[in-house]
């Protein structure tokens, strides 16, 4: 890949320090700058691919750690930590910030030096945060980032000035172009010795003053005669079309339309193709197997549930591509700006728009997504109502239910058919439940909080290819991992419990095993849903993924005597009534049958709390709701 | 030199930080965008729903709620003035 290339010559392995005196030999290095400088782009830059994520133990701040390979110090640790404008402990970030710097974090070593980032376009504001790093009295490299920008719109920067202004080493670099990146190594090397730089400690301004930081920032890029660069005028341009009163709105809707486009027209063929392709490779690997248990519960326990999910992975992947470009463009902030009307109104911010956009192809990235929103209330809001937002698992279901049941009746002359309509209706149906729990938790739980909605918009730019695919393969891999373990797990115990217990050296039928006779238990709960002991096991085996239960209704009627010939639709039509049928998507449009949903809002809260509540409040809100559809359809026809 | 809240100055004024009167956590945040006393601002655009705005300070275009933009005075350029009444 070509912007890998300047990475490459600095990879030559630096040798260990020789330098008479050397201290001890430096293990982790710091990253640290405030939101939008850039870090993210440096931090792939000198770790290459191989990162760890993991959140911070009792906060729902992610922590990026990887190995400095791409500069040849595989021996050194790099830390990326939140964006932040300040140290003062009033974000969750800061307070974890000046944790890890301070060493205090438990589990994470506390850093050798820092490497600060700021963007060279804005010192003025950037440099606030440069006093309260320096006075935790690490050593310290000020990469002032973003150098291309400065330099094509005139921008000028002293930096051998800055550096004896602020008493630290500073260097221009472009972390998006990979320029000047072999200062880093050269840093490291020699602020693991003792040789002396020539800079001295200045005096820093009062650190819990922001007026005090600024006065002293201004002073500093004054007395080194800083040029701040000229207005981008293509974002001046640009935004006067896009957040134009007219045609701003527009191409937002454009937009939106374009996200539902990318996930039904591109991406559910993908899936689809995906789901025949995996399909195919298991029938492959079971000639192979041995016809006995091992191949039951590799095949029709393990390899169906792992399937079930990689069937996703194409458009979990399309959506993080186009909300990479949105976001890296800088269009994201202007949606949100444009959104945060509707969005107020519902209790929500602005920023909460494109997560729950793309919960309509999957609430996992959505939830992802979720990062965005700072307001910690906000953002658990959006958690919240982001698994109602009709996912794509929930086809399956729909399209199963609607083919059988609905007939196939146009109106006005062919435009609308009755079965899009019901289908649409599902949709609106999970719509009005998002909004409604929104207002719900606007009004009590979650009241408005103080915190107002403060946007930075940034400059439009071209979004790069090295920091998409590193987006592409960082979020499919943790949903390949993090949603693929829980799945394999419970797919493997639901195997387990339909095939036990073991009666004379034969498993049981899925009627008589622990899971069938759990489904005969359960079943006077559903029957005034119009559910049957089957959709019952269905609904059970569908907490795992809500397009599960396809695939065990087709089991459970394909091994039935009297449905076993004809095919799912016939049977269902054959064992259910039209009431119990329609409860079911309505059951679907509410219920939270999604572990993968699950973990992931455990992981981004840090706590079973959230996860257990959301999967009570849907299911109840369900139940109710496929009870009362029945009842209704039942007095009615 | 009038002062007024930025919500009320027109899209095109500009004029001076004077005071800001928002909860400790929400100033803090805003000074470090540029919002404090002394700095020029310029209203830049509205959202198309006409709330929020966006600002233009030292460089940097931030969009804030109307509701948040009432807190922040700021004393209008003397050729502002006689629009923004």
């Amino acid at each position: 890949m070509s912007c890998h290339a300047p990475a490459e010559e600095l990879v030559q392995e630096v040798p260990e320090p020789v330098v008479p005196g050397a201290k001890k030999r430096f293990r982790t290095v710091a990253l640290i700058g405030p939101p939008n400088c850039g870090k993210s782009t440096l931090f792939n830059r000198l770790t290459g691919m191989r990162q760890k994520v993991a959140n911070y133990p009792g906060v729902t701040v992610e922590h990026h750690s990887g190995k400095m390979k791409s500069i040849g110090r595989s021996d050194l640790t790099l830390i990326d930590l939140p964006g932040i404008y300040s140290l003062a402990t009033y974000s969750e970030d800061a307070r974890v910030a000046v944790e890890v710097l301070t060493g205090k974090m438990p589990g994470v070593p506390v850093p050798d030096c820092v490497l600060l980032v700021l963007d060279s376009t804005h010192m003025n504001r950037q440099l606030m945060l440069a006093a309260p790093v320096f006075s935790i009295g690490l050593p310290t490299l000020v990469l002032l980032n973003m150098s291309d920008q400065l330099e094509a719109r005139g921008g000028k920067i002293d930096t051998l000035a800055l550096a004896k202004e602020l008493g630290h080493p500073v260097a221009l670099i472009s972390a998006a172009q990979g320029k000047n990146l072999d200062v880093i190594p050269e840093f490291l090397l020699r602020a693991g010795s003792k040789e002396d730089d020539g800079l001295r400690p200045v005096q820093l301004p009062i650190l819990q003053s922001a007026a005090s930081c600024r006065t002293w920032a201004t002073q500093v890029t004054g007395r080194t005669k800083y040029q701040a660069p000229q207005a981008a005028l293509w974002t001046r341009r640009l935004d006067s079309v896009l957040l134009h009163r007219v045609w701003g709105p527009l191409v937002f809707l454009a937009v939106v339309f374009a996200v539902f486009q990318v996930v039904f027209t591109i991406g559910q063929p993908l899936s689809d193709g995906m789901g025949t392709l995996l399909t195919s490779w298991g029938a492959k690997a079971a000639l192979v197997l041995p016809d006995n248990w091992l191949r039951l519960l590799l095949r029709d326990g393990l390899w169906n549930g792992v399937q079930s999910v990689l069937v996703f992975l194409p458009q979990i992947l399309l959506l993080f591509l186009f909300i990479g470009i949105l976001e890296d463009s800088g269009y994201l902030a202007r949606a949100a700006l444009i959104a945060d009307r509707v969005m107020r109104a519902i209790g929500l911010n602005g920023k909460a728009f494109i997560p729950l956009l793309s919960a309509y192809a999957c609430a996992v990235p959505a939830i992802m997504a979720t990062r965005t929103i700072e307001n910690k209330r906000e953002r658990l809001a959006t958690i919240m109502v982001a698994p109602f937002m009709t996912c794509s698992a929930r086809l399956p279901i729909y399209t199963l239910i609607i083919a059988a049941f609905i007939p196939n009746e146009k109106f006005l002359g062919g435009v609308i058919g009755l079965r899009a309509m019901v289908m649409l209706s599902l949709y609106g149906l999970g719509f009005l439940a998002a909004l409604i729990t929104a207002k719900m938790l606007n009004s009590s739980v979650m009241k408005a909080s103080a915190a107002p909605f403060i946007l930075e918009l940034p400059q439009y730019r071209w979004p790069t290819v090295q920091s998409l695919t590193l987006r592409l393969y960082d979020r499919g891999m943790l949903f390949l991992k993090k949603a693929g373990t829980v799945i394999l797990g419970v797919t493997f115990l639901v195997w387990v419990f339909s095939v036990l217990p073991i009666h004379g050296g034969q498993f049981s039928d899925i009627a008589t095993s622990m899971i069938g006779r759990l489904g005969h238990w359960i079943e006077p709960v559903l029957r005034p849903l119009g559910f049957n002991w089957k959709i019952g096991i269905g609904l059970l085996s569908s907490i795992v993924a809500r397009e599960v239960i396809v695939g065990t209704l087709g089991t459970l009627y394909g091994m039935d005597p009297a449905t076993h010939a004809v095919g799912l639709q016939a049977a269902l039509r054959h064992d259910m009534t039209l009431g119990g049928a329609i409860a079911l998507v309505v059951f679907f449009a509410f219920a939270m049958q999604c572990t993968s949903t699950l973990a992931v809002v455990r992981r981004e809260t840090n706590s079973w709390k959230l996860p257990a509540l959301q999967f009570a409040y849907m299911t109840v809100v369900a139940y109710v709701a496929a009870l009362v559809t029945n009842q209704v359809i039942i007095h009615l026809f | 030199m009038e002062v007024t809240a930025l919500s009320n100055a027109k899209v095109g004024s500009a004029g001076v930080v004077e005071s800001i009167d928002l909860p400790e956590e929400v100033s803090h945040h805003l000074a470090h965008l540029g919002f404090l006393p002394g700095t020029s601002v310029e209203v830049l655009r509205r959202a198309p729903a006409g709330d929020p705005r966006v600002y233009r300070i030292d460089g940097v275009e931030v969009g804030l709620r109307n509701e948040t933009a009432k807190h922040i005075y700021l004393r209008l350029n003397a050729e502002d003035t006689g629009e923004a009444a």
